[in-house]
């Protein structure tokens, strides 16, 4: 088969002030006629960067500082700009991963597909629009003529993302550079969008490179994957073979990483390989303060109970005119037992996150009761009542970036609520509470007396967890704790989360719209859409004999990292 | 007691580091013009502060002024005198002294005005940010409202009511206090603005739902964790609305109704100059004159450049 793309030990460096930063080291890769090549690794990789030096357009101050890029024959690393600009789109051309902007929204598609065609390609107006319609259909955008004239916005993202890869199109590239190109999409529109690439791929014989941090993906589309890890490629091969049975240890850890949708494990494992969390530290609970959360009064029946609980969001101005209502929660029902996982699935807007700041008080229903350990949170009205409650339930956040505040030490960041509650007799005494706390969560002391921006996301988010342990609660509400984290990180504090539970014997909430970590995490779980609850059961009941058809719908869309592995070696872990 | 004096010197220390390390000195040691600007600042600010002891005369003790030194001219033009610098007024004040002790006036109001300016504002963008729905709807109108006055138009109407209210001597006293509240009372309104903007950004980050969950109060939130997170902003704006409070005040009492010929300020010598501007005695005016221009545009300087260095879409 002809190579079409050929990286030989390329080499990609960022100046900064502190020194040289190496984002792609000796990286070498080939890509073939007709061939989907991935590459996967999670953020800061280098994976984008090795897409941005093939095409020439790295930012500055990142430069190609070895190595050789070779486009069907030609070194293309060394090009002026000029004659680089001539061959993107031609020779060789890229899918982006926000279909949203990388579209321009003040002109049609059609203004934008001609005018890209006949800086290609020696085309009249007509010949060129017609080409602009064949390409539409050509990515399956139903009534081409009509949408031609169109505007961006007047496309769903789905769309969007088809007219984007046949803006890719317009001169018929050899390499197609693919990076994330599902990743701002819906579940079910990742899975058309890259059926239409790979019959692309398949029809025209162009080879393929799609970078993407999601196995699932790689799963369903490559032939051959790269795995990269801190700038390097450490693995390349079939992707059977890598997913089913790889050699090298990050390739293992990272797979075992990814939340599996067939079967409930105790922990994920073998996931210590990836960021140096720091051995956790132990604490005597039967005497150490945090223990103490085992004290709190027994409560007959279940821990919390919500009984046709209602939110409606009212918008308008002040000024009157066009008020609208929405239903963000409507009737919800449902118990959390005591030292059980109650998981909360459902699609963005489906008003699972509303239902935490319901429980949590951030929001006041206008309807509907709240019991929790024998009070009804609604009617408490004083708040050294309500902060009584409040204590007992403590909430872990979705994004690592801003749940923790930029301006205050980790130190205080963690012993506010036990300062603001008083739950310890002196400073020194807090101060000791704050380093167990971070120890325990595998931080380490050390980490008290620095700014939240030193830390990586999953890092952060360990504080958070810390933060939340600090009013010794019984209830922890977890709101997608791990949505914004890279896999790995995320199998790490899902364990963390595991382990927590067990010895503090925890009860939790726990919210995603990620099915195969609903599985991995829950007991019972709760299926909501449009603020209603559809179905409540069992998780392993729930996930082998769905009972509503949105359920089943949803389980349909959940990717099978298994499904690519099917043939012979499944994944062993 | 050990530990926590450890910890102090433990917190100095990762302090000075963090200067160190920080984008905001490197930007400022490679930049020329924030370096100069940032040293005449300080040279005009140090030099106002200890006016009495580094000025050559005291230009308002009535026993050390001479008459007859009247309306001389600098040292360095025929008539001039050695004792008298830049030369001496129509009272035989020293110019020089008459500037250092009227950059003092100026630069304490200019101080005095934006802080007042700056508590009501970033106070009053704090509460309508945060609270939202009616309560910002009338703040935000009632800031609508003071736009659309000009700082010289609320200084001339509080000058004039509380002129109406006190005696002269009552008055002068008082009259640097009264163009503090006028200045601040016009200043405010870009500070609520700017904050209210940053508050609704950050009061829907999750820090703002941890602390509520913890069970913290409203005014915990908005003052410990929220204002810290949009003061950067609010620094650049004071540093800019510095300069023109010092340019305001001098206009105010350019107009003669700022502080009194008595006790001046850099705006009042440019005043009582300019009667003498074109009868020969240029310097009286041109000297403080340009004394306000240095100033007022090094501090300006220093402003672009914060805001350049704390902009991160500049960078």
């Amino acid at each position: 088969m002809t190579i079409l793309l050929d990286i030989d030990g390329l080499q990609v460096e960022f100046a900064s002030r502190h020194g040289d930063v190496v984002a792609a080291k000796n990286v070498t890769l080939q890509l073939s006629a007709g061939e989907i090549l991935g590459v996967v690794g999670e953020s800061g990789a280098g994976k984008s960067t090795i897409g941005n030096a093939a095409m020439g357009l790295l930012e500055r101050p990142g430069r190609v500082a070895g190595g050789t890029v070779t486009l069907e024959g030609r070194r293309i690393d060394n090009l002026a700009d000029e004659e680089m600009r001539k061959l993107r789109g031609t020779r060789i051309s890229m899918i982006f991963q926000d279909p949203l902007t990388s579209l321009d929204p003040l002109r049609t598609i059609a203004e934008q597909l001609v005018t890209t065609i006949r800086t290609h390609l020696p085309l009249s107006e007509t010949e060129a629009r017609n080409r602009a319609r064949r390409l539409l259909e050509q990515v399956g955008i139903p009534d081409p003529a009509a949408r031609l004239d169109h505007y961006p916005h007047q496309f769903s993202g789905g769309m969007r993302q088809r007219v984007v890869i046949a803006l890719a199109l317009c001169a018929e590239p050899n390499v197609i550079i693919a990076d994330e190109p599902t990743t701002a999409l819906d579940v079910s529109i990742q899975a058309q969008i890259l059926d239409l690439l790979r019959s692309l791929v398949k029809d025209s014989g162009a080879g393929m490179l799609i970078i993407t941090h999601d196995m699932g993906v790689i799963a369903e589309i490559a032939d051959r994957v790269a795995v990269m890890y801190r700038g390097e490629v450490v693995e390349v091969g079939r992707t059977q073979k890598i997913l089913g049975n790889p050699d090298h240890a990050y390739t293992r850890s990272l797979i075992s990483a990814v939340p599996r949708s067939d079967v409930k494990l105790d922990r994920f494992p073998l996931v210590e390989h990836i960021e140096a969390a720091g051995a956790r530290g132990q604490l005597d609970l039967k005497t150490h303060w945090l223990g103490q959360t085992r004290n709190y009064e027994r409560v007959e029946g279940p821990l919390l109970s919500v009984r046709d609980l209602q939110l409606i969001f009212r918008t308008g101005s002040l000024f009157g005119g066009g008020q609208h209502e929405v239903r963000a929660v409507d009737g919800v029902s449902f118990d959390i037992n005591n030292g059980e996982t109650f998981g909360l699935v459902g699609e963005s807007g489906s008003g699972k996150s509303t239902v935490a700041r319901l429980i949590t008080g951030i929001y006041r229903p206008n309807a509907g009761q709240i019991q929790f350990a024998g009070a009804d949170l609604t009617k408490l009205a004083t708040r050294a009542e309500l902060n009584r409650y409040r204590r007992q339930m403590q909430m872990i956040f979705q994004d690592p970036y801003s749940s923790v505040n930029p301006r205050m030490k980790v130190r205080d960041i963690v012993a506010e609520p036990i300062r603001f509650h008083r739950l310890s007799n002196s400073r020194d005494e807090t101060r000791r509470i704050v380093d167990d706390l971070l120890d325990h969560v595998g931080l380490g002391k050390r980490a008290a007396s620095k700014y939240p921006h030193e830390f990586s996301g999953g890092q952060r988010q360990r504080i958070s967890i810390a933060r939340a342990l600090a009013t010794r609660p019984r209830f922890l509400i977890c709101d997608e704790p791990t949505s914004a984290l890279d896999v790995s990180i995320q199998a790490q504090v899902l364990n963390l989360l595991k382990d927590l539970q067990a010895e503090l014997g925890l009860t939790m909430l726990f919210i995603s719209h990620d099915l195969p970590v609903i599985r991995q995490m829950c007991d019972r779980v709760a299926v909501m859409r449009h603020g209603k609850i559809l179905e409540i059961a069992e998780s392993e009941t729930l996930f082998e004999r769905p009972q509503h058809d949105y359920t089943r719908h949803l389980l349909h869309l959940m990717p099978k990292m298994t499904t690519a592995s099917a043939e012979g070696s499944r994944v062993s872990l | 007691m050990s530990e926590v004096e450890g910890a102090t010197e433990g917190s100095m220390i990762g302090w000075r580091a963090r200067l160190a390390e920080s984008d905001l000195l490197y930007s400022f040691l490679h930049s020329p013009t924030a370096i100069i600007s940032a040293v005449v600042t300080l040279v005009a600010l140090s030099a106002a502060v200890f006016a009495p002891l580094i000025a050559p005369h005291n230009p308002f003790d009535l026993a050390s002024i001479d008459l007859m030194d009247s309306l001389l001219p600098p040292a360095w033009l025929e008539g001039g005198s050695d004792a008298f610098l830049l030369g001496t007024d129509d009272q035989g004040r020293d110019v020089l002294s008459t500037i250092l002790y009227g950059a003092r006036i100026s630069l304490l109001v200019g101080f005095l005005s934006v802080i007042f300016a700056t508590v009501i504002g970033v106070v009053i963008g704090l509460i309508a940010g945060y609270a939202g729905g009616v309560t910002d709807a009338i703040l935000m109108r009632i800031a609508d409202v003071q736009l659309s006055f000009p700082a010289i138009l609320i200084a001339l109407l509080v000058d004039g009511v509380l002129r109406g209210l006190l005696s002269r001597d009552n008055y002068d006293q008082i009259a640097v206090y009264v163009l503090v509240l006028a200045i601040g009372l016009s200043f405010w309104v870009q500070y609520a603005r700017t904050v209210r903007s940053l508050v609704m950004i950050e009061r829907t980050k999750e820090y703002v739902q941890a602390g509520q969950v913890i069970g913290l109060s409203t005014g915990t939130i908005l003052f410990r964790h929220i204002m810290p997170n949009v003061l950067g902003p609010v620094l650049v704006i004071a540093t800019i609305q510095l300069a023109l409070a010092i340019i305001t005040e001098a206009t105010l009492s350019f107009l003669g109704v700022g502080v009194p010929p008595t006790s001046p300020s850099l705006g009042t010598l440019i005043r009582v100059g300019n009667d003498y501007l074109f009868s020969g005695e240029w310097w009286i005016t041109i000297f403080p004159g340009a004394a306000l221009v240095i100033l007022v545009l090094a501090i300006n300087l220093l402003g672009d450049w914060l805001r350049d260095a704390l902009n991160p879409k500049l960078r």
